[in-house]
């Protein structure tokens, strides 16, 4: 960078020069409004957080309906209150590794069935009480119990044992899984006293912040916890307001009441960038949109006519018109390169030849029909007309059937066979699969029975030599673009806008929207 | 006079009971269930069981309805399905909030629209008739959320004159509170302006067209003040019917305005709890919602009659 460009730029995060004059002085010296931007982002983040002030965000997907409870957490905004006040054992890091939180290590045994994980000294809650050992088997009780309503269930099933052991918690598994420090960074599993069984809404647990102010679908207020044991937390205060409209979200970004927004619709993420105060970030992650086929339903049991659709289908088209180039495409199978052991396959591209070679041998007559909702994923209805057009092009008939948003979980998805639907990923492989592609699979909205398939799940779980480890996940991957019922166009990118009077947003940190919803508390007010 | 209030009265009450019945089966020919919908899509069989069995979904729906009944005459509307909250601490606050934004839209709109159609009638079929006309009838012909985002975009991305979010707490003082609301109240404003100002018109224009008019004109009296005097007091029985319908909407029919700008009031309330099919909750919002619309049209209907010698002294 330019000389007095640089001494401009700190000129402005001193608040000696405006942003708007440090831009006109930048294009004087031939640098883009964009770029002059950047500069001065990069500038406020070489100078480092700042601490205090009032961090105010908005986010999509809370309800009134929602509980403090973590168990209970369903949404986004219920996850990210949930990540204010409380800490899972171990945590995603920046990469999609394992970094320690309530746990500060971890091992493993040789064969992959005990884990035990040693207790960080001397944290404590945020009502005073020490964590220890006991609590964390009563949490993990709560959420495997008979009569749990946790949405983490499924992944606890196939704990055995937990144990206190001092200040270890040792986990013994009915079968081997390298992947159990994955599971216990789910949201769900935030440590509380007592596991919460007493008050699991009391939302008191060792996260960087307090809950201040609760209404639920509307505000969250919460202070930094003053005894927090990690550097988490710039702002004093963090502000969270349920926006569920879109453009309402967005005019509360532009018009300044607050600082950072979630979920961006991408047919105005363009528009919402040009604003010189206001930045868009795109974060790729493991969230997709798809097509699924059930197959062991007809006619989609027949894998003919399961290639031709996949065959018939314009998946660049999609990602321009639906997803706006806010994303990639995809490759029939749920994984992408945010997951850890990815292989790069051959991309399938849309052929209408092979498409109509493959339906004819199928010998299907009449049309093929798909359902589908506008909520089942932002732009659902477009995008099956795009399929449609474009499987015209190869001779398929399709014909949509436009089902309503309400009951469309209960009434269309994972029971009509052929839909439209989405996924938001898991952290692992592991995870993926065995959440909806094993044969046993609590989600299998694809039918998909396939027992090679399943040996190689379990033998790739309990697999420590990670060459080995990615070959059968690739072995896997070829079974399901090949075989399975899904018909993957699309992996969407997380948009996400903040101003200029916050800084410090990463780019490419690996999990959930929101820097894995680690934002609000690693930026700081400028 | 007073026989003909009870019966008024009376029949309030059996519309309640009956809208009661209606919003019970209703509730119960909703698609999917309560559970499904609370879990969300990655609801595992064991966790959707045991949720129904503690939610009580296995009862039979008549017993559930006498229970549910009995509940709101001793004042208790139960708790929420999906959170376990008080209905009745919730709603108390959420009621208060659609209330209070209610009331402001009230205070400017009602008096400007009677205003307005006064003026109107006054310069029948001239410019001004026409200007007022023809400004209110588009502003109630755009649907409200268009005008929620013209006016955010003007009033508070362009201009930054008040929020474009108009969520408010207990801890904002009024002051805090009405510039947070000022914007729906201004989209609120539009919208039931032309209603009311078009049936003041119309209805004072009805009255002038009768003999006393013509007999005051004839006395030399002004025109403002024939309006005053004459014209306006026969008017109000349908002026006042329209007011109330308005009033009506303005607590049970905003839910489009509240989402625009995150207002905390009832309708987002109900809207998240239908989709969560949470139905004690849907219950007591629509009992409260008929209750409202029932009693604001008692109140026309006893205005009317109080404003009418012929039904306050029957023969």
């Amino acid at each position: 960078m330019n000389d007095e460009l640089r001494y401009l730029s700190t000129r402005v995060t001193k608040g000696l020069m405006s942003r708007r004059d440090f831009i006109g002085r930048a294009a004087a010296l031939g640098v883009t409004a964009a770029m002059a931007n950047a500069m001065i982002a990069s500038q406020v983040r070489a100078d480092g957080p700042k601490k205090g002030g009032t961090l105010r965000m908005a986010a999509q997907g809370g309800s009134t309906t929602d509980s403090l409870d973590p168990a209970l957490a369903t949404n986004t905004v219920a996850l990210q209150a949930a990540r204010f006040w409380g800490e899972p054992l171990v945590e995603l890091d920046d990469d999609g590794g394992i970094t320690g939180k309530v746990a500060e290590s971890f091992e493993g045994s040789d064969d992959a069935t005990t884990w035990r994980f040693k207790l960080r000294q001397g944290i404590a809650f945020s009502n005073g009480q020490d964590v220890t050992a006991e609590d964390v088997v009563e949490t993990l009780d709560r959420h495997a119990g008979e009569d749990t309503k946790s949405g983490a269930l499924g992944l606890l099933r196939d704990i055995q044992d937990v144990r206190a052991d001092g200040d270890t918690v040792e986990i013994i598994l009915k079968s081997p899984n390298a992947d159990l420090p994955y599971l216990m960074t789910d949201y769900h599993l935030m440590i509380q006293p007592g596991g919460g069984k007493d008050d699991p809404t009391a939302a008191i647990g060792t996260g960087p912040y307090i809950m201040k102010d609760v209404d639920m679908g509307v505000r969250f207020v919460a202070e930094k916890n003053p005894n927090y044991w990690g550097d988490l937390g710039n702002a004093e205060t963090i502000e969270m307001l349920v926006l569920n409209d879109n453009t309402a979200r967005v005019a509360a970004l532009q018009s300044g009441q607050v600082d950072l927004i979630d979920r961006v619709p991408p047919r105005t993420a363009g528009l919402v960038a040009r604003a010189p105060n206001i930045t868009v970030h795109q974060t790729s992650g493991p969230g997709h949109y798809v097509f699924i086929m059930h197959c062991n339903t007809a006619p989609f049991d027949n894998n003919d006519l399961r290639l031709a659709l996949k065959h018939a289908i314009n998946r660049q088209e999609m990602v321009d018109k639906i997803l706006f180039g806010y994303g990639s495409v995809g490759n029939d199978t749920p994984i992408n390169a945010s997951y850890p052991f990815y292989t790069e396959f051959e991309q399938r591209e849309f052929d209408p030849e092979k498409a109509k070679f493959h339906f004819d041998k199928a010998g299907v007559d009449g049309p093929v029909l798909l359902r589908t909702s506008e909520n089942s994923f932002p732009g659902a209805v477009d995008a099956s007309a795009l399929f449609q057009q474009s499987c015209q092009a190869a001779g398929i008939p399709l014909e949509i059937k436009r089902e309503p948003n309400d009951g469309y979980w209960s009434e269309v998805w994972n029971v009509q066979p052929f839909c439209t639907s989405y996924w938001g990923g898991r952290p692992t492989q592991d995870q993926m699969f065995s959440t909806a592609y094993q044969s046993s699979a609590d989600w299998n909205d694809t039918r998909f029975f396939n027992e090679q398939f399943d040996q190689l799940l379990v033998a790739a779980r309990a697999e420590l030599d990670q060459a080995k480890r990615t070959q059968m996940y690739a072995d896997m991957g070829t079974l399901l673009r090949d075989e399975g019922g899904l018909i993957c166009p699309m992996f969407n990118d997380f948009i996400e806008a903040s101003s200029d009077r916050v800084a410090g947003f990463i780019e490419g940190v690996k999990g959930f929207s929101l820097m894995h919803n680690y934002a609000p508390m690693r930026m700081w007010v400028v | 006079m007073m026989q003909l209030l009870i019966q008024r009265l009376a029949l309030g009450l059996l519309l309640l009971i009956l809208v009661s019945i209606l919003i019970f089966a209703g509730t119960m020919i909703l698609p999917g269930d309560v559970a499904q919908q609370i879990l969300g899509q990655s609801a595992t069989p064991e966790a959707l069981a045991n949720l129904r069995a503690e939610l009580g979904l296995n009862e039979p729906p008549l017993t559930r309805y006498f229970d549910w009944l009995g509940g709101i005459l001793t004042g208790d509307l139960g708790t929420a399905l999906t959170s376990g909250r008080s209905i009745s601490e919730d709603i108390g606050r959420r009621l208060s909030n659609t209330l209070f934004l209610a009331f402001w839209a009230a205070v400017i709109a009602v008096p400007l629209a009677i205003f307005l159609g006064l003026l109107a009638v006054r310069y029948k079929d001239r410019w001004p008739d026409k200007l007022i006309s023809a400004v209110t009838l588009t502003t109630i012909s755009i649907p409200e959320f268009m005008i929620g985002y013209v006016l955010i975009y003007w009033i508070s991305i362009q201009l930054g004159w008040f929020p474009s979010v108009a969520i408010i707490n207990d801890g904002m003082s009024v002051w805090q509170k009405l510039d947070a609301i000022a914007v729906p109240v201004i989209v609120l404003t539009l919208v039931v302006l032309a209603h009311m100002m078009r049936m003041t018109r119309a209805a004072i224009l009805n009255v002038m067209q009768s003999a006393y008019i013509e007999t005051a004109e004839l006395k030399g009296l002004g025109m403002l003040k024939i309006i005053r005097k004459h014209a306006f007091p026969n008017a109000i029985a349908p002026i006042v019917n329209v007011v109330m319908l308005n009033l009506a909407y303005l607590v049970v029919g905003v839910v489009v305005v509240e989402v625009v700008f995150a207002y905390p009031g009832m309708g987002q309330y109900l809207v998240d709890h239908v989709s969560k099919r949470d139905v004690p909750v849907v219950q007591a919002c629509g009992l409260i919602f008929a209750a409202v619309y029932i009693g604001l049209n008692l109140i026309a209907d006893l205005v009317s009659i109080l404003t009418n010698p012929r039904l306050r002294h029957p023969k």
